[in-house]
């Protein structure tokens, strides 16, 4: 039953729930399909020894009757910077490589709680520093949709798993567009929660006040059920919100039936509805605009007149905290050793080990980072960016009063090709430049597959953004926008090239 | 145009504690270089009245109860390390001969 892998992870719960398809059934189908197509994608790092005997378990407590969760049984793939402590963990770096942690990320942990079935762990741009998965110590991740072409970054693996069929979802992290980049140009959904909404604890850190870990699939349902089992509070992470979070799942599922969008206003940032973003992304942006003033939203321009100094701000705040996480790789308690040659002092030794395990971008953004904090600088470059990152702050406050949710493309282009970018790191940060503002503020978004750009015949993606602890409000609109450009330009990924 | 030099890369680098060989060091002066022009366009905004924000939401006096909990055994705890003997992460020298 291949075409048990074209199913969402919904209907997958629907069936196993009946019990017309076991778990081992459905597992089973996707390790077929990574088999047959991961050669080409490489989408995984690691496929799971475990997978089947963990679906045999969660089939054998549902034949004995046990409660078990809304997803229990379906398969699910975990970008690599989330710990599992029966899975190598690399954050795509040789620095990690082979390392084994002691203990699940709490994202992970509650997956297997609710009877999620791991099937292994997905590529990233090495420790998430990228937007095209090429800075990968293992080698770059390829789009589905064109294999010369980048799946995003940092977690292109997560997107291209789920795009290509080799899981029906799978985790993300997103420090500066992560999940919702890669989701604009595979075609996928990707949500970045509320700063605090999902704990952090065994990410494997980049940004600590920018990471959130949140959902790739491909409906807008999925990664609302996806979020309800991996969100809320966790003592672990000091972090964490203790808000009570309303039920994502009952959100999507409303706003897939809402028949009228009236009384909503939907904000066009005009700041990130660029001239220079490319023609058929502008274009298929404002064919979903007239969807939803057709389903009677009120379409309002907004202005956030500081995004524009939102991509400096985040390479100076990202690089600063990036350069102090790191250190923790200091050759003794985990991961690589290089000893130099006759040996040395244990801070030669830990110079020697960091030039060997840490690839070129990681270098770039700690030396940035060492700088940027460095006495004679701290003000002019992270003091700065601190405050610009109040002012953003105060744009999302502003237009929050305009506007029930913000709008923009979730990325500016479609996927490049491989090679196009990985030499000039300025023209690679430019392509955040949507995503980044929703992390600096903290406040939650989603990417969702918009239809194919005319030129190119490749996947664009809508961005929503709503104000800090309203993801349900993302997950309500977002469901009947998918549900109007579905009637429109039918599923995306149906079009998708098959690859085998 | 910024200050950074071979010589600010070869510092840099040391306090990062990364041992970049000659051919890095040219090339990351001249893309360091490059980045840092273009983010210094933050000090553009940040007048004076401008708080800094280092938290996007702001949580304060985050704790828990001081009572002990399960933690790593030595062996979980040493299993990754490059080098352990039994019950103790092995290190090179921390200070040098001359030293």
């Amino acid at each position: 039953m291949s075409d048990l892998t074209r199913l969402a992870a919904s209907e997958l719960s629907a069936l196993l729930r009946a019990r017309d398809v076991s778990s081992v059934e459905v597992t089973q189908a996707h390790l077929d399909r990574i088999a047959a197509v991961d050669g080409d994608v490489h989408a995984y790092l690691h496929v799971s020894e475990a997978a089947l005997s963990t679906a045999a378990a969660i089939d054998a407590a549902r034949g004995d009757g046990a409660e078990l969760g809304a997803l229990a049984g379906v398969p699910v793939a975990i970008k690599d910077v989330l710990c599992t402590h029966d899975m190598p963990s690399t954050a795509g770096s040789r620095m990690l490589e082979g390392w084994v942690p002691p203990y699940d990320a709490t994202p992970v942990a509650r997956m297997r709680a609710a009877g999620l079935v791991p099937l292994g762990k997905t590529n990233m741009d090495e420790f998430a520093m990228g937007s095209s998965t090429e800075h990968s110590a293992y080698g770059p991740t390829r789009n589905p949709w064109d294999l010369d072409r980048i799946p995003g970054g940092s977690g292109g693996g997560s997107a291209a798993a789920v795009a290509a069929f080799e899981a029906p979802i799978a985790l993300g992290s997103d420090t500066g567009g992560s999940i919702r980049q890669p989701g604009a140009v595979t075609g996928t959904v990707g949500v970045k929660p509320t700063y605090g909404g999902v704990s952090r604890y065994g990410a494997i850190a980049l940004a600590s006040s920018l990471d959130q870990v949140g959902p790739v699939t491909r409906t807008v349902l999925d990664a609302a059920m996806l979020h309800d089992i991996i969100g809320g509070h966790d003592p672990k992470d000091s972090t964490s919100l203790t808000d009570p979070w309303p039920s994502f799942e009952a959100a999507a599922r409303e706003g897939a039936l809402a028949d009228s969008l009236r009384g909503v206003r939907i904000g066009v940032v005009k700041e990130l509805d660029s001239p220079g973003f490319q023609a058929g992304v502008t274009q298929r942006f404002h064919e979903a605009l007239e969807l939803l003033t057709g389903a009677g939203a009120e379409i309002v321009e907004v202005s956030a007149p500081h995004f524009e100094y939102a991509v400096a701000a985040y390479y100076v705040i990202l690089p600063a905290e990036a350069s102090s996480n790191l250190a923790k790789f200091d050759s003794v308690r985990f991961g690589l050793r290089v000893t130099p040659p006759g040996g040395g002092t244990v801070e030669q030794v830990m110079s020697a080990t960091r030039e060997a395990g840490f690839g070129p971008e990681v270098k770039r953004r700690v030396i940035l980072g060492t700088y940027a904090l460095s006495a004679g600088y701290y003000d002019a470059y992270y003091g700065s960016a601190q405050q610009v990152r109040t002012l953003i702050q105060r744009d999302f406050a502003t237009a929050f009063e305009q506007a029930d949710v913000l709008v923009s493309p979730a990325a500016p282009t479609t996927a490049f090709r491989i090679g196009e970018k990985v030499d000039d790191p300025l023209a690679m940060y430019l392509n955040d430049v949507t995503t980044i503002p929703a992390n600096l503020a903290g406040v939650p978004a989603m990417a969702l597959p918009m239809g194919l750009a005319p030129e190119d015949s490749l996947p664009t993606g809508f961005q929503l953004m709503a104000p800090a602890r309203e993801d349900a409000r993302l997950y309500r609109i977002g469901a009947t926008l998918e549900r109007l450009l579905g009637e429109r330009h039918g599923a995306i990924l149906g079009s998708a090239p098959a690859l085998v | 145009m910024s200050e950074i030099t071979s010589e600010t890369v070869k510092h840099l680098a040391e306090l990062a504690r990364i041992a970049l060989s000659e051919e890095e060091i040219s090339t990351l002066t001249g893309q360091l270089g490059a980045i840092v022009d273009s983010v210094a366009k933050v000090s553009e905004v940040a007048t004076p009245d401008v708080p800094a924000t280092s938290h996007p939401i702001p949580l304060a006096n985050v704790a828990r109860a001081d009572v002990p909990g399960t933690t790593l055994t030595t062996e979980q705890a040493l299993a990754g390390a490059p080098e352990s003997d039994g019950s103790r992460f092995v290190v090179s020298a921390i200070l040098g001969e001359e030293q």
